[in-house]
């Protein structure tokens, strides 16, 4: 089955652009991208396994460590910058965020909302860091060192003078979207932004 | 139960490794030579003049398809040749320079793709060289030998796949030297390869490598066996050479690599000898390596492979790098090794950039490694995986040679 969240993220992918995949795992999104939106794409990733699995693939994949940033990439030289469930994971999120729309000329990040009820609840009523579904890592052994909620991020975009073009909620990456989620902050379990410079 | 193959120590390039349990089962091969010397098979030279006639010395490995559509060109280093896998004979001791990536199950599977490994031109181990007769004179070339660019020797390796009755090829891998080959061959040679894997290479030569190639060949033109060149038949400039060899050595590994293989151990001796013999163990070494390397290579194919190198300029052919990858076909995957101070990942990656600006497939790897240079001779785990993925969706991908269009 095709994950809610990456179909969202096609949607919102214009047909036939130049997408820039960061942190794109075994390629799986960007394979369904070339598919579903043709786009060109091509991906970054760290990992060594997974790499072979992108080429495997035939995908045009970068060997390399975003906390280094993008400096690889030229200004403006993509349409579409990616960037999915892995903010969390970066040792420097404010400025991955900042490369992405000085690469591309959209950014789309999606990240798990430390804000909704169940990490949130974990954390105020049994008074343990949140372990869950999203965010399976005891506090000693996760790779999610900077997470966010989705007014943080929304802070972010506002300290960076991004604009905002688009924000998707999602409460299951399994399940379609509701039409509509009052109080996001509290009831998404995941957040998709698409931002741009203003 | 395996029976293991003797550890036996091997010298490739130049860090001294074990063997792998399945070194030389590409099996047992034979050097093979064709000679081009018919109408329309001169070498027209990059530098004027023409080569007419030369042979090429190469190898193969595996089975050529009936589709023709499974060769895999292997591009050597200045001091490679055409024996790149598998043993010469039963006890042969030492299998070619590449053997740990080629054979069966190998990241170049020799029960899938069908390899070839020719010695370059301007060399000394079968192909046509400074070495070999010059048929205005009857006597070695010697320096008359015309200089001879990366291009002439991608050229004459087409020659070589004409022969064989290959078309496109599936890929062109080559690390060093050999990267720049495969680098040339996409851009003067866009239909004749599918897939382009350059490692540990360059788009031009970097001054630095200049600086230590113009050492190696002030070194053999200084020694007094040298004669200009024309030494054939007398002594060869033997110390010339091995100092030539020994500066090539120390630009091959890395200040880790060197810690660790020696550090400042001394050479079978409790203190200094106060005196100028080879106390450190890295002193016997070089020497060692420089005075082996002189049974085997001819000085003179030095001075010309270096020159050859030096004179690669992807930039000053094309105008940029972008202009000169515009109208290559291949898919790439380029590899850079970390601690490669000859060619450092940025020089790879600039391949990579200057591909990506006019959207050509390109992945990159870089390879940690601590060898230096040498890594792409080694470092078999980590890059196996990665080209034999590359080779398998290549070759899902590949189009064959589409038939010239009839003239007129």
């Amino acid at each position: 089955m095709r994950r809610i969240d990456y179909k969202l993220i096609e949607d919102l992918v214009p047909d036939g652009s130049t997408v820039l995949d960061l942190a794109c795992g075994d390629g799986e999104l960007l394979s369904e991208l070339i598919i579903e939106k043709h786009v060109h794409g091509s991906g970054v990733e760290i990992d060594q396994a997974a790499v072979e699995k992108c080429i495997g693939r035939g995908l045009s994949v970068f060997h390399g460590d975003l906390d280094a940033g993008l400096a690889d990439f030229d200004d403006q030289s993509h349409d579409v910058v990616i960037l999915s469930l892995s903010l969390q994971q970066l040792r420097r999120p404010r400025m991955i965020v900042r490369e992405m729309v000085r690469v591309g000329r959209l950014a789309i990040v999606s990240f798990p909302n430390f804000a909704h009820w169940v990490p949130r609840s974990q954390l105020v009523l049994r008074g343990r860091m949140p372990v869950s579904r999203d965010l399976p890592y005891q506090w000693w052994d996760t790779p999610n060192i900077h997470l966010c909620t989705i007014q943080d991020f929304r802070a972010l975009c506002r300290e960076e003078g991004l604009c905002i073009e688009h924000e998707q909620y999602l409460r299951s990456v399994e399940k379609p979207p509701p039409a509509r989620i009052v109080a996001p902050n509290l009831l998404a379990r995941i957040a998709i932004f698409v931002v741009t410079r203003c | 139960m395996t029976e293991k193959r003797p550890t036996a120590r091997k010298e490739i390039g130049d860090v001294a490794m074990g063997y792998d349990d399945d070194a030389g089962n590409a099996g047992i091969v034979r050097t093979r030579k064709v000679t081009f010397d018919q109408p329309g098979q001169e070498l027209a030279l990059e530098g004027g003049g023409v080569l007419t006639p030369f042979t090429l010395a190469y190898e193969t490995y595996g089975k050529l398809s009936e589709r023709k559509d499974n060769a895999v060109l292997v591009t050597h280093a200045l001091s490679g040749d055409a024996h790149v896998a598998g043993l010469h004979s039963a006890n042969d001791k030492r299998p070619g320079w590449w053997d740990m990536m080629i054979g069966p199950g190998k990241g170049l599977d020799t029960d899938k793709y069908f390899v070839i490994c020719a010695n370059v031109i301007g060399g000394c181990s079968g192909s046509t060289g400074p070495a070999s007769e010059n048929p205005a004179t009857g006597r070695p070339y010697g320096t008359d030998f015309p200089i001879i660019t990366i291009k002439d020797m991608v050229n004459a390796q087409m020659l070589l796949l004409d022969h064989l009755g290959i078309g496109k090829l599936l890929a062109a891998v080559g690390g060093s030297m050999g990267g720049m080959q495969v680098l040339e061959l996409a851009i003067s040679h866009p239909d004749r390869t599918h897939l382009c894997v350059p490692l540990a290479t360059a788009a031009r030569q970097p001054t630095m490598a200049i600086a230590f190639n113009e050492v190696g060949r002030q070194a053999i033109m200084a020694d007094p066996n040298w004669h200009g060149g024309h030494y054939y038949g007398g002594k060869s400039p033997a110390k010339g050479l091995s100092v030539a060899r020994m500066v090539g050595h120390i630009t091959y590994l890395s200040d880790e690599a060197m810690e660790e293989k020696f550090g400042r151990r001394l050479q079978d001796i409790h203190d200094y000898t106060f005196t100028f013999s080879a106390d450190f163990e890295v002193e016997s070494y070089l020497r060692h390596q420089g005075l082996s390397f002189t049974n085997r290579f001819d000085a003179n194919t030095l001075l010309y492979i270096t020159r050859a190198l030096d004179y690669f300029d992807l930039t000053r052919q094309h105008g940029t790098l972008v202009k000169a990858f515009a109208d290559v076909k291949a898919r790439f995957l380029v590899m850079g090794f970390s601690s490669d101070w000859l060619h450092p990942p940025y020089q790879l990656k600039e391949i990579v950039s200057a591909l990506r600006a006019t959207h050509k497939h390109v992945s990159y790897y870089e390879v940690d490694s601590h060898y230096g240079h040498d890594a792409f001779l080694l470092e078999r785990e980590k890059m196996e995986g990665i080209i034999a993925a590359f080779l398998a969706s290549g070759a899902r991908t590949y189009t064959p040679l589409a038939p010239a269009a009839p003239a007129g």
